[in-house]
């Protein structure tokens, strides 16, 4: 790092990076702060031409009037258990798949490790047409089941997982063998507590996608009871016509929580993203 | 007889490694065959029909039909084209800006974390509801991108109604949302760099544009090729974006329509669904060949350290 600080010399070339950052940075943060600032104007405010960027009285009760037009709480309770319980699954699923490959010598374990990794080219939308059929023969339409469990088997995550499993020493297996310990034990008492970091990482990854999933919950909910938020949005957004004072107060519900988690577990999400990404 | 033990062991581990191995790895079987293989061969089977009835699962006429029906619908040439705009204008735009900027916060700045925590938030919010925001700044009358204009002299531009503009409302929105994640990338591809090349051209003298264009160029190149591959097939897959902004439509006259939006819209806006299939499965043989090429490719072509 002592060879980054040398590269920038002169004062004059600090100021023009730092000014062309904070332009970024404006670009960057434009729409959040317009967002944020229009959730909270009067209608006049909102479509005032020249425009008034800030509202001259923080109009909170925006998030009241727009909570009272669209049952916005149910959509966030929705999300919440559809994204936590999402998560919750997918963690198990990944976390015994990413064991049984690297504890276990079982046959075909290359074969099929191989197989699913060549499942993640597939593209997700071509396998909706199929899904949508499979989880109305199910019953699962306008259900928590038909959000989560489709989307609980993660080949990335998998993938991912296996490859901090596979660093933990062989010898720490033989020693807890001979003191007894069985191999589910092991993983709960050894493998998981070793790698909580990536644990933790392919939670939050997967939460924020969750949370943010659009087209299947689009497909599958037709109930206003089962609605998660950003369908709820989009309906609140057709429905409401030029309101956008309002629609800024429901899209800033939306973004809120995602962008507070952000603000606190960003290392983890920096991390797990520059292993591979969140969406590929 | 000791022997004997032995192998009935060994066995026995077998059966055991083969039982356990199986067990732990049975939810993912499951859920990967139900949710994906199967809808995956479906998926064939429907887009070979000539004509389908998706309630009761009946087809008939199996051929290529419905593809070349697909091929040469207006709407899915569109889709094509509106794809290909998005790869050669919005992906090396997103790209060169997300390189400079990411050259900026390499550069041993301070401040640096704090700028990539604010450059990274748009990769982590919802595309639906900064959509939403982004339509309100296209907004002919009042959008601020309008007015902004406006104060150089440029009459509103018609982004969201005018099928000419509409395509570049959605490429501005696309370079804009794509940028994050390609920053990411782009300064941890930087970082991986072994600082002793740049002590070696500190100690040459060499001028800073050569040293951008001999060495971190070049060692950057598995990155850029990462970036691209995945930019193209993100390009193929444009969706949410294209709700967003043009509420649940496809743009004006159709003028936005992408890929996914075809499928989605022969799928579920018109019932059409084995053409949804043979779009789908059209989708599918594209992203085989760019994976394709990239395995190809990243032998051949990328320096690698």
């Amino acid at each position: 790092m002592e060879s980054n600080t040398k590269k920038v010399t002169s004062v004059w070339a600090k100021v023009l990076i730092y000014t062309a950052l904070i332009l970024g940075a404006v670009v960057m943060l434009f729409p959040f702060i317009f967002m944020l600032l229009t959730s909270l104007k009067t209608y006049a405010e909102s479509i005032s031409v020249p425009p008034k960027i800030f509202p001259e009285v923080a109009q909170f009760k925006n998030y009241k009037t727009a909570m009272e037009m669209a049952p916005f709480d149910v959509y966030f309770k929705n999300t919440v258990i559809s994204s936590v319980g999402n998560t919750i699954l997918t963690l198990f699923v990944t976390i015994f798949a990413a064991f049984s490959f690297t504890r276990y010598k079982f046959y075909g374990s290359n074969v099929i490790f191989t197989l699913l990794l060549a499942t993640m080219m597939v593209p997700g939308e071509m396998l909706i047409i199929q899904n949508y059929q499979t989880v109305s023969a199910f019953g699962w339409i306008d259900t928590f089941q038909g959000l989560i469990i489709p989307y609980i088997a993660n080949v990335f995550y998998i993938f991912l997982l296996r490859q901090y499993f596979m660093q933990i020493p062989e010898q720490l297996y033989k020693a807890a063998k001979i003191d007894g310990c069985s191999d589910w034990k092991y993983l709960w008492k050894i493998m998981i507590p070793n790698t909580i970091s990536a644990i933790v990482t392919i939670a939050i990854l997967n939460f924020i996608a969750s949370w943010n999933a659009f087209l299947w919950p689009l497909l599958i909910t037709n109930n206003d009871k089962m609605r998660v938020l950003t369908i709820g949005l989009t309906h609140f957004t057709n429905e409401s016509g030029s309101q956008v004072h309002l629609q800024m107060a429901a899209a800033t519900i939306i973004i809120i929580p995602v962008a507070i988690i952000y603000l606190f577990l960003q290392k983890y999400i920096i991390s797990g993203v520059t292993r591979g990404g969140l969406k590929g | 007889m000791k022997n004997k033990t032995n192998l009935s062991n060994a066995t026995k581990t077998t059966i055991k490694q083969n039982f356990l191995g199986y067990l732990y790895l049975l939810p993912t079987l499951v859920i990967t065959l139900i949710f994906v293989v199967y809808p995956l061969i479906m998926s064939f089977r429907m887009g070979f029909y000539e004509r389908y009835n998706y309630y009761t699962d009946e087809g008939s006429g199996f051929g290529l039909a419905t593809f070349k029906f697909v091929l040469t619908d207006p709407n899915f040439q569109k889709a094509l084209m509106n794809t290909f705009l998005i790869v050669v204008i919005a992906v090396p735009v997103s790209m060169i800006i997300a390189l400079a900027i990411a050259l900026l916060l390499n550069s041993g700045i301070k401040a640096s974390k704090f700028f990539q925590a604010i450059y990274f938030l748009p990769y982590v919010t919802s595309v639906i509801a900064i959509g939403i925001v982004w339509s309100w700044l296209f907004h002919s009358d009042f959008g601020y991108i309008n007015q902004f204009l406006g104060m150089f002299g440029v009459d509103p531009i018609q982004w969201l109604n005018d099928p000419k503009m509409a395509i570049w409302a959605l490429i501005i929105f696309n370079i804009w949302s794509g940028l994050a994640f390609k920053i990411v990338i782009f300064l941890s591809g930087l970082q991986n760099i072994d600082p002793q090349y740049y002590k070696a051209a500190q100690i040459d003298g060499t001028p800073k544009w050569k040293v951008f264009t001999r060495i971190t160029l070049p060692l950057l190149s598995p990155t850029v090729f990462f970036l691209t591959i995945t930019s193209v097939i993100a390009s193929f897959k444009v969706y949410n974006e294209v709700f967003a902004l043009f509420g649940g439509k496809p743009g004006p006259a159709n003028s936005c329509m992408t890929v996914v939006y075809y499928i989605y819209d022969m799928f579920y806006g018109s019932s059409q669904v084995h053409k949804a299939a043979a779009a789908s499965i059209i989708l599918f043989i594209i992203i085989l060949i760019i994976t394709g090429i990239q395995m190809l490719l990243s032998k051949k072509l990328v320096h690698y350290k």
